[in-house]
């Protein structure tokens, strides 16, 4: 039944009546609203309201909660208004509501402008605590290092022996895949271009060079903190979420030691290897597409590979790499550790750890570059 | 409390469930009947939770037949479902609170999304209905993260309670709460079973809950239901664990605190 509210103006000196009827329920919540919003009051004399609710055949929260505005409003208006009638089945529900939301809080409003800039601040200062952090993590890294070597049974050779597989050997197929497309592309666009100034052979050196000095690091270790690094930060984001880590603490075990030094450690370990195989696959890939496109047959591209590619281009390669582990690691685990209650955290956390790696990897790349150039290697 | 069938709102029959060669409940056949509150009690790991979630339907069961609304859920087309669904509210053992939303919009967000209100009016009611189980303004605009666990247990009965359900799971509402907030909490079920003509289906491990709330009680053990009825009957009960339930050390002194206090 479709609920009703009647505004009735009695004789002098009788209270003023409201008559409300019919199912006053969420379903009818919205036509309610209007109906309380159209009630026009007169001058505030201090009048008795009588609000009738004998009418009323359903009610449940959302209804009690509107007739208790509704005397709310009244009695803000000057009115002394009071419900009448009330049935004994909901006198429960409205002495609920009665009691409800006497003193609300105030809202504090901010000033946009003021919290933008509280915004560029917070973001300025973070940033300089991302740095503290990290550095705060090597430091405890060390000192768990340094532990586990004057008491090597404490290290966790299980679960590095398991990071290990995880971040190194079932990444393999994947790192096989992506490098072996780049060596081809790389291939295939120095033939293409190369060839246009007579030079088509040049584009081995170029495959050789960019390859074992620059694209293979990179390549790989933009996948590892794709694949090991935002899983590592949701491992430990979701097990500081759920209290895990706060309960390691307490029985006296350090998460460093526990949880984070098994899994540098192995990222350490696989991401030369993994650097290794993957060079090895572009060099691949890149020998392919000279042999199918550019027409250089293996036996020659081998031959050319080892006039130009020497020890020192393999070497700045694969020292750079665990480098670049050790950054990935300890990003992938400090954002981790900041995650904070929220699912929405983790989320952020886990995109912080991939953005922040890549970004520290490739701006450690540019430092590496200019210190082989100065030091000739 | 009448017991003809047509008064039944929550039937199950013969559900058994298991997990891999586990089977946790082996026949099991209840009633819920409108407006009373229903007491489950059983060990713990005795698989209370377990009925709870195969009854709305997380948990596939391997035989036997739930009929809600007198709607057999297995013949029911994913509308009427969805349906059934909107009448009942359900407060997890865990909580369950959406991490990152506050409270309050823990509360809001089945009001946002099933009924047609005004923001104003969405707001107001989520905070009556916050502070009718006891969380003021201020904690409202608070994250689950930073909440007490009690705290936690109140907004999740509130956010069951958000759509005025005619039947609501509570799955151990008063574990982590103090005695005194688990009084107000077992009073305030009362009220809105009065009121609201709510049916309560509460799985508690809360003797103070069974002996001044529950009007019937069904006991699990054994992966099956060993008695119903009320504490009267559980009382008289020779099963041996409900025996050890009802009239252990810890039961005694609460009957027997109540029978010198009534
Ligand atoms: N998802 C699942 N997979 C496998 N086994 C499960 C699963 N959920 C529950 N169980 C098993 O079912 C049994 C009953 O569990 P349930 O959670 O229902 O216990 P409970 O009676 O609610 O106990 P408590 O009072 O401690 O909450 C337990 O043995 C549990 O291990
Ligand atoms: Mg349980």
């Amino acid at each position: 039944m479709a609920p009703e509210l009647i505004f009735k103006d009695g004789n002098a000196g009788e209270p003023l009546q409201l008559i409300a009827s019919g199912s006053w329920t969420a379903a009818h919540a919205a036509s309610l609203e209007e109906k309380i919003a159209a009630i026009k009051f007169e001058a505030p004399g201090s009048r008795r309201l009588d609000i009738d609710i004998a009418g009323i055949g359903e009610l449940d929260t959302f209804g009690a909660w509107l007739l208790e505005r509704l005397s709310r409003a009244c009695i803000a208006h000057g009115y002394d208004a009071r419900l009448v009638e009330v049935s004994g089945r909901f006198r429960g529900l409205l002495d609920e509501m009665h009691a409800c939301s006497r003193d609300k809080p105030p809202l504090v409003k901010q000033n946009p402008i003021l919290a933008k800039l509280e915004g560029l601040g917070v973001a300025a200062t973070e940033f300089g605590q991302d740095l503290v952090r990290l550095i705060d993590l090597v430091g405890r890294l060390c000192s768990a290092i340094a532990l586990t070597f004057r008491h090597p049974s404490r290290f966790r050779f299980a679960s590095t022996i398991h990071h290990l597989d995880r971040a190194g050997w079932q990444a393999l197929p994947i790192i096989f895949l992506i490098t072996l497309l780049i060596g081809a592309i790389i291939a295939q666009q120095g033939i293409f271009h190369f060839r246009k100034f007579g030079a088509g052979d040049y584009a081995v050196d170029l495959i050789g060079i960019l390859v074992l000095r620059e694209l293979g690091v990179l390549i790989v270790a933009i996948m590892v903190a794709g694949r090991s690094g935002s899983s590592y930060t949701a491992e430990l984001g979701s097990m500081k979420m759920r209290e895990e880590i706060d309960a390691l603490r307490t029985m006296g075990l350090d998460p460093v030691e526990v949880l984070m030094l098994p899994r540098i450690v192995a990222l350490v370990c696989a991401m030369p290897i993994l650097t290794f195989f993957g060079s090895m696959c572009a060099l691949y890939g890149g020998g392919l597409v000279a042999w199918l496109y550019g027409g250089m047959s293996p036996p020659i591209y081998i031959a050319r590979l080892k006039e130009v590619v020497t020890v020192t281009h393999f070497e700045v390669g694969m020292i750079k790499s665990p480098f670049m582990a050790l950054v990935i690691g300890l990003v992938a685990c400090s954002e981790g550790l900041q995650v904070a209650g929220s699912a929405e955290s983790l989320g952020l956390k886990t995109t912080a750890s991939v953005v922040k790696s890549i970004f520290l990897v490739i701006v450690m790349d540019g430092f590496f570059a200019i210190f082989f150039a100065s030091i000739g290697m | 409390m009448g017991s003809s069938p047509e008064q039944s709102i929550l039937r199950v029959r013969d559900l058994v469930v298991g997990f891999g060669d586990q089977t946790v409940l082996d026949g099991v056949s209840l009633d819920v009947y409108r407006g009373e509150i229903l007491g489950v009690v059983g060990a713990s790991g005795g698989g209370k939770s377990v009925l709870m979630r195969t009854i709305i339907g997380l948990i596939h069961k391997w035989r036997g037949s739930i009929t809600v609304f007198d709607k057999d859920l297995d013949r029911a087309s994913p509308e009427e479902i969805r349906a059934v669904e909107r009448r009942w509210g359900i407060l997890f053992q865990q909580g369950a609170l959406f991490s990152s939303l506050t409270a309050q919009e823990n509360v809001q967000f089945p009001m946002c999304e099933h009924l047609d209100l005004s923001k104003a009016l969405l707001e107001e009611v989520a905070a009556a209905k916050l502070e009718m189980v006891g969380i003021s303004p201020g904690d409202g605009r608070k994250l689950p993260a930073e909440l007490s666990g009690g705290m936690v247990k109140r907004v999740a009965l509130a956010r069951a309670l958000a759509l005025d359900p005619e039947i609501v799971f509570l799955d151990e509402p008063t574990s982590g709460l103090d005695p005194i907030a688990a009084g107000e909490f077992d009073s305030l079920i009362g009220t809105l079973q009065q009121t609201l003509g709510l049916t309560v289906f509460m799985v508690t491990h809360d003797l103070d809950s069974l002996h001044t709330v529950c009007n019937r009680i069904i006991a699990l053990a054994d992966r099956k239901v060993v008695a119903a009825g009320p504490v009267a009957a559980m009382l008289a009960c020779e099963h041996p664990w409900v025996k050890a339930y009802f009239r252990g050390k810890r039961s005694r002194d609460i009957s027997g605190t109540s029978a010198t206090t009534h």
